[in-house]
């Protein structure tokens, strides 16, 4: 029972850091219906509103497809420029929280996942304060959901735009800085922690910022559960866990838990 | 022969280009012959995968893990069972074809971003799904392949043309490789001049429409998506067969973006880009990290690094300029100076075809 206590606590430290990169995901898929494959690299850099405004604004009319083999490139890119100034050999990264352990009842926790949990609390309920109660977040959400109507309101769109794609990279800034002493410090450090959260925002819900810290949260759980207690998963199968995640909430209920039916337009 | 002389431009270049790659092996060495193989299998995947995204409106990240597929199946097949490595060609075609079909039906109820989503998960996944059942794979170790001797006939065929010595192995898998190219380039210039690639492009122009118009959606998705990946399976048993030798790991994800890439770069929507594509793809890498390392004046450690980076670096860098600049790739770029210079020669009109599907919230 410890075990499994133990075992829940550290996969809701991991699941809050898919839920802030989910909530990255979310945003930027709000703002321009588009799932961004750059975000997990962007978390290794800062820079969110410099991208935008170079690398997407050109192409911010264009189909789909097109955005998302630019964020892939994107994501390459950045992939190779973190190698190349930075090398390829895994880093340690100085956590700021002590591995010490914490007794909560009975499961011995480490404040290193406490701290995890505490930081994507904050950072979660900072951005849904900015959305849902400052005029920012109001014109940005605006922008998102109707273009022309907020133009014709003097909302400048396209910086709205460049907000989200920096608020987006800030909040996952904070979860690649929180990944980075679980795993290593390392160019392809983001690309598993990418995949969980798409599981997550899929499970959420693609276009729910709520949906995608639900999600998240589940997915690491679940993860973490699967690992430990299901015969063959193990340490390196615990991605396929989220793949089957993806597949299953596709088939079964495709707009997520808590995403509204998709409509689609001509 | 009157027909001759009427044919159409194109024709003679495709003759041209058909010659030039059947007769390459008898210019280069048999080294050099089996490289150019790997050109026309990754040439081959991205035909594949060009049906996919230039002509269906879809995208895949995970064709590497289709190759994967039908690499293991020929690996298999072939080390495990003793089957005639000739008909396992098809059997991982086949196989890898049902693999993309069935995961294409929960994907293709949604947005391309879902496909594009499930296909980038299935490429992460991949190298530690293949090191699992260890007794048929044989886990990281991978699986050794015997060199393919040519048969006797082509062996003979080959020497009595050059006039020099039998055919070896490695040329011997570039026919092989050459042979596929050519029935699947045919197969596919077939499908999309036909009802099906009429659909497909109707579909990707318009989905409501081609709905509206009567053409099934959904299963002509699903098609597209199948045969996208029976290519890359034919591909991947050829790149088994080719090389070797597959482990794991010589299907990462990069392989998968290297593949878009390729794609992209040759020109989506054109029955020429992924030939374009599979030399671009196989070359840059070896051409960019050799040209650093015999530049002197480059410092060492820069070129060491570049050679790591280097090609990741170019792959991202070449992806947004093309995207953006030129989005119908090199054969875009090719079609459209041969038409400009043609209405300079002749004050013919320009005519733009193989475009990319226009943004559907403005059609």
């Amino acid at each position: 029972m410890d075990e499994f206590l133990q075992q829940v606590l550290s996969g809701i430290a991991a699941g809050g850091i898919y839920a802030s990169l989910a909530l990255a995901l979310v945003l930027i898929y709000n703002a321009m219906g588009l799932v961004n494959f750059a975000q997990g690299e962007m978390a290794m850099f800062i820079g969110g509103i410099v991208i935008q405004r170079i690398v997407i604004r050109p192409v911010e009319r264009a189909p789909v497809l097109t955005l998302v083999i630019v964020t892939l490139g994107l994501a390459t890119l950045i992939n190779g420029l973190a190698g190349f100034f930075f090398g390829y050999l895994p880093r340690s990264f100085p956590s700021p929280f002590s591995v010490q352990t914490v007794d909560i009842l009975g499961a011995a926790a480490s404040w290193q996942d406490l701290g995890v949990m505490a930081v994507s609390g904050v950072v979660l309920v900072l951005v849904f304060f900015m959305l849902q109660r400052t005029s920012v977040g109001l014109a940005m959400r605006a922008a998102a959901h109707n273009p022309e109507a907020s133009r014709l309101l003097g909302i400048r769109v396209s910086w709205m735009l460049a907000l989200g794609w920096g608020l987006a990279s800030a909040v996952g800034a904070v979860s690649g800085i929180m990944v980075a002493p679980i795993l290593y410090l390392e160019p392809n450090m983001m690309q598993t922690v990418i995949i969980y959260a798409f599981a997550a925002a899929v499970l959420g819900g693609i276009e729910s910022p709520l949906g995608a810290v639900i999600g998240g949260l589940i997915v690491g759980v679940t993860v973490n559960l699967a690992g430990t207690y299901l015969p063959g998963v193990g340490g390196d199968l615990q991605l396929a866990v989220a793949f089957a995640i993806i597949i299953a909430v596709l088939v079964i209920r495709p707009n997520g838990l808590l995403g509204r039916r998709a409509m689609r337009r001509a | 022969m009157r027909f001759v002389g009427r044919a159409p431009r194109r024709y003679w270049l495709i003759a041209l280009g058909v010659i030039v790659f059947a007769g390459l092996p008898t210019q280069v060495t048999s080294f050099q012959s089996l490289e150019w193989a790997e050109v026309l299998i990754f040439a081959i995947v991205i035909m594949g995968l060009n049906l996919l995204i230039g002509y269906s409106g879809q995208i895949s990240l995970g064709h590497g893990a289709f190759m994967a597929v039908g690499a293991y199946t020929t690996a298999i097949l072939v080390h495990r069972y003793h089957v005639e490595y000739l008909v396992t060609i098809p059997i991982a075609g086949l196989l890898t074809g049902l693999v993309g079909f069935f995961l294409g039906i929960p994907a293709l109820r949604l947005s391309p971003l879902y496909l594009a989503l499930a296909t980038f998960a299935l490429a992460v996944i991949t190298p530690s799904l293949i090191k699992r059942p260890e007794n048929l794979t044989q886990g990281t170790q991978g699986i050794l392949l015997p060199p393919q001797q040519p048969p006797d006939w082509a062996s003979s065929t080959f020497a009595a043309v050059t006039g020099g010595p039998a055919m070896t192995s490695d040329q011997w898998l570039y026919y092989l490789c050459f042979i596929a190219a050519i029935i699947l380039f045919w197969v596919a210039w077939n499908v999309v001049r036909r009802r099906p690639g009429r659909a497909l492009m109707a579909i990707r122009d318009g989905e409501v429409a081609a709905a509206a118009s009567g053409v099934n959606v959904a299963g002509y998705k699903t098609l597209a998506f199948g045969l996208s990946a029976f290519y890359a399976g034919v591909a991947g048993a050829l790149y088994a067969l080719a090389t070797g030798f597959v482990s794991p790991d010589t299907f990462p994800v990069s392989l998968s973006f290297q593949l878009l890439v390729g794609a992209v770069i040759g020109g989506l929507g054109s029955i020429a880009g992924p030939l374009f594509g599979g030399i671009f793809t196989f070359w840059l890498p070896i051409i960019s990290s050799q040209f650093v390392q015999t530049q002197d004046w480059i410092p060492d450690q820069v070129a060491s690094v570049f050679k790591n980076a280097g090609p990741a670096v170019t792959y991202g860098a070449l992806l947004i300029l093309i995207m953006i600049f030129a989005p119908n790739g090199l054969a875009g770029l090719i079609l459209s100076a041969y038409a400009r210079l043609r209405s300079r020669l002749r004050g013919v009109g320009e005519r733009t075809s193989g475009q990319l599907p226009p943004d559907p919230q403005t059609v």
